[in-house]
């Protein structure tokens, strides 16, 4: 079956928009092909969904956004986000554009970039042309096209050679107006042997009409260099948020994904480590938590081709209410990936009989001399757990939360940012209604 | 007010298969009452259906704690009325960590707002697993996740000494302990007895009572209590085992629920 993409922009108007911009004539090409591809190509495929029947259409309209003249006029949700964490670098995203960025100067001084995207088109052009829509191609799929032709905002983040950033860079991505397009992408750069803490939130805020989020971000992490990823998503029920995320990791390199899924609405999230470095590492921890009637499908990639390479894949997922989630695992390991290693686990915990959780782990092997394993579990709460619990007093609401945290605390215990942490159990507790 | 527990004409069945067939048993508080029979003979459903365990439907009968009926109560309610169950097998709980759980428990009974203080808790905590030999750093452990079975009985003891009940059942909290173990859990026991609390203690040996000296002893056998006494009755039992019993009232079954 072809699905028609309808697309939201034309030609002209998109055009007009990257002059306006006074984009490169290399990204307004590339943005007009892109919309060439995605009238062309088919919608991503997701797992026992249908994304056509989900709320794609709701691109709006690219609106400009007026900067901020002080963080003291940031919305109070986002002002609590960015609290005590403004020491390393800030970006936010508010809508179609950015409204504020600041890095520290010692690390400005030590070569690191970290601006909105379409800055650094202007200024960084030779560090963003060679790495921008690489590792997600514009022709994977209409939504990916699209991604590529009407993007906005976005961060860049490039660390050269041997630096090593110990604080954590932020960004913050809002939707609050749902007239305004919402497609921030987030390129990261870490040459050889640098390390870097990138940490974002994806959140909206008085919404008064659907709205698609497409995003993308491409992390290229060179020989050696180490990039850790926390990207927490909590957009209200308005938003319908497709996300891409791919890492590219050459020799030795090593990528760490921390992902809270924390949406109100309709989420596909895919995450792919493509590990063609020897000896390069990946590790992907996804919590999540689903309520109300939400659809979701996350999944999590490794694709090893790099010799003696190793994956990691967690997610551990809780469902309440009427949720739907399909988690995805796959570990590919091709032909010449010798004594790679690829280890996943899916576990999904459903709160109601009206959830529903499928975990699909899979493995595509093609080479022989490797190891890979995996597991999947899908259960609802153990009643003698809660028996027990409440034998010592303690009410069913507050025994059951008790083994909620219980089943997410491997992976939320593991995360390195005591920041992050906590602010995933409080959006955890407010995703549980407590 | 001294604490008074009466169980009257109590039936309970799991999967529509009748296990208690009428159970009446009267303790009051400082007394320690030891209920005995074979394997089979319904002694662990009774702990489950006073506690309210999901499994078995309570069809006839009232469990009064101080005149209040608890099996009008939820599971939670039961155990804020005063009534504590030490588990045979206790559920093991992943991501929960024992003091998490503790102080869980001791602020359901003081309510918000009144919660109790850290420290104070790590200190009365510390406390009572110093009494018991627990290593400290089953505290941070989570919920009898990998403990022994020894030391899950510990943990179900520590439990008590912190929860203050004022009934207490113990549900073959003797079996899969080795002697030193024994003595351990009988002091913590012991340690505890008062005018205000009560105890119900389930073993089928005698050996606990070596170390907890009961002042009642009751015999079950399909599903009823057939014979009570005293501390001797234990020690008669000990002796001559439990066929004389069955002899005497006409038994050759004594097991209840059991397929053929």
């Amino acid at each position: 079956m072809t699905t028609q993409t309808i697309l939201p922009v034309n030609a002209e108007a998109l055009k007009a928009l990257s002059e306006s911009k006074q984009e490169p004539t290399w990204l307004t090409d590339s943005r007009l092909a892109s919309l060439e591809l995605a009238g062309q190509l088919e919608l991503p495929k997701l797992e026992k969904q249908r994304i056509e029947r989900w709320n794609i259409q709701s691109y709006g309209e690219y609106k400009e956004s007026k900067k901020l003249a002080s963080l003291d006029d940031l919305p109070e949700q986002v002002a609590k986000l960015v609290e005590g964490s403004r020491e390393g670098g800030l970006v936010i995203q508010r809508n179609s554009g950015t409204v504020h960025v600041s890095l520290a100067p010692e690390l400005a001084a030590k070569g690191v970039i970290f601006t909105d995207l379409e800055t650094a088109v202007k200024e960084h052009a030779d560090l963003v042309k060679p790495y921008l829509h690489q590792a997600l191609k514009n022709d994977e799929h209409s939504m990916a096209a699209l991604h590529a032709a009407v993007w906005n905002g976005g961060v860049f983040l490039y660390v050269p050679k041997n630096v090593e950033v110990d604080v954590p860079l932020q960004a913050v991505m809002l939707s609050d107006d749902a007239e305004a397009t919402f497609a921030p992408h987030v390129l990261v750069v870490a040459e050889a042997n640098s390390q870097i803490t990138y940490v974002d939130n994806y959140v909206s805020d008085s919404l008064t009409a659907p709205v698609t989020h497409n995003g993308a971000v491409e992390v290229f992490v060179k020989n050696g260099a180490k990039v850790r990823y926390a990207s927490v998503h909590q957009l209200t029920g308005e938003v319908t948020d497709v996300t891409f995320r791919r890492a590219m990791l050459e020799n030795d390199a090593s990528i760490e994904w921390i992902v809270g899924e924390m949406n109100d609405g309709d989420t596909a999230s895919d995450t792919m480590s493509i590990l063609k470095g020897n000896g390069s590492t990946s590790d992907a921890k996804i919590i999540a938590v689903g309520s109300g009637s939400q659809k979701i499908n996350y999944t999590t990639q490794a694709k090893h081709f790099g010799k003696s390479s190793e994956s990691q894949m967690i997610t551990r997922a809780v469902m309440r209410e009427e949720a739907q989630a399909i988690i995805n695992g796959i570990t590919k390991i091709e032909k010449g990936a010798t004594k790679a290693d690829g280890q996943q686990t899916e576990r999904v915990l459903m709160l109601s009989p009206k959830a529903r959780g499928d975990a699909n782990p899979i493995l595509l092997i093609d080479e022989d001399d490797v190891t890979a394993g995996h597991a999947a579990s899908v259960g609802q709460v153990n009643r003698e757990q809660v028996y027990y619990l409440m034998s010592r007093g303690i009410s069913r609401t507050v025994a059951e939360s008790l083994i909620i945290y219980g089943f997410l605390a491997p992976v939320v215990s593991e995360i390195p940012l005591e920041g992050l942490r906590d602010q995933l159990q409080g959006l955890v507790e407010r995703k549980l209604g407590q | 007010m001294s604490t008074k527990f009466v169980i009257e004409g109590l039936k309970a069945t799991i999967e529509g298969k009748e296990i208690l067939k009428g159970i009446n048993l009267e303790m009051k508080g400082g007394e320690i009452h030891a209920i005995m029979g074979p394997n089979g003979t319904g002694k662990s459903t009774l702990a489950s259906a006073l506690m309210g365990h999901p499994k078995y439907e309570v069809t006839d009968g009232k469990v009064l704690l101080n005149d209040e009926d608890v099996l009008d109560m939820e599971v939670d309610e039961r155990a804020l009325a005063g009534l504590f169950l030490a588990m045979q097998y206790p559920s093991e709980i992943a991501g929960v960590t024992n003091s998490d759980f503790l102080r869980s428990s001791i602020n359901a009974r003081r309510g918000e707002g009144n919660e109790i203080s850290l420290i104070k808790f790590i200190r009365q905590m510390e406390g009572k697993m110093k009494e018991l030999e627990m290593n400290p750093e089953f505290a941070h452990r989570y919920l009898n996740e990998g403990f022994s079975g020894g030391e899950k009985k510990r943990n179900e003891i520590l439990q008590m000494m912190m929860l203050d009940p004022k009934i207490v059942i113990l549900d073959e909290i003797d079996s899969g302990l080795d002697i030193d173990a024994l003595r351990i859990v009988a002091n913590g026991v012991n340690a505890m007895k008062s005018e205000k609390r009560g105890f119900l203690i389930i073993t089928h040996y005698q050996r606990l009572l070596n170390y907890i000296t009961p002042d009642y002893v009751h015999v079950m056998m399909q599903g009823r209590i057939v014979k009570s006494g005293g501390p001797e009755l234990a020690e008669r039992l000990e002796a001559e085992g439990y066929d004389w019993i069955k002899e005497e009232l006409g038994i050759t079954d004594e097991t209840v629920g059991q397929d053929a």
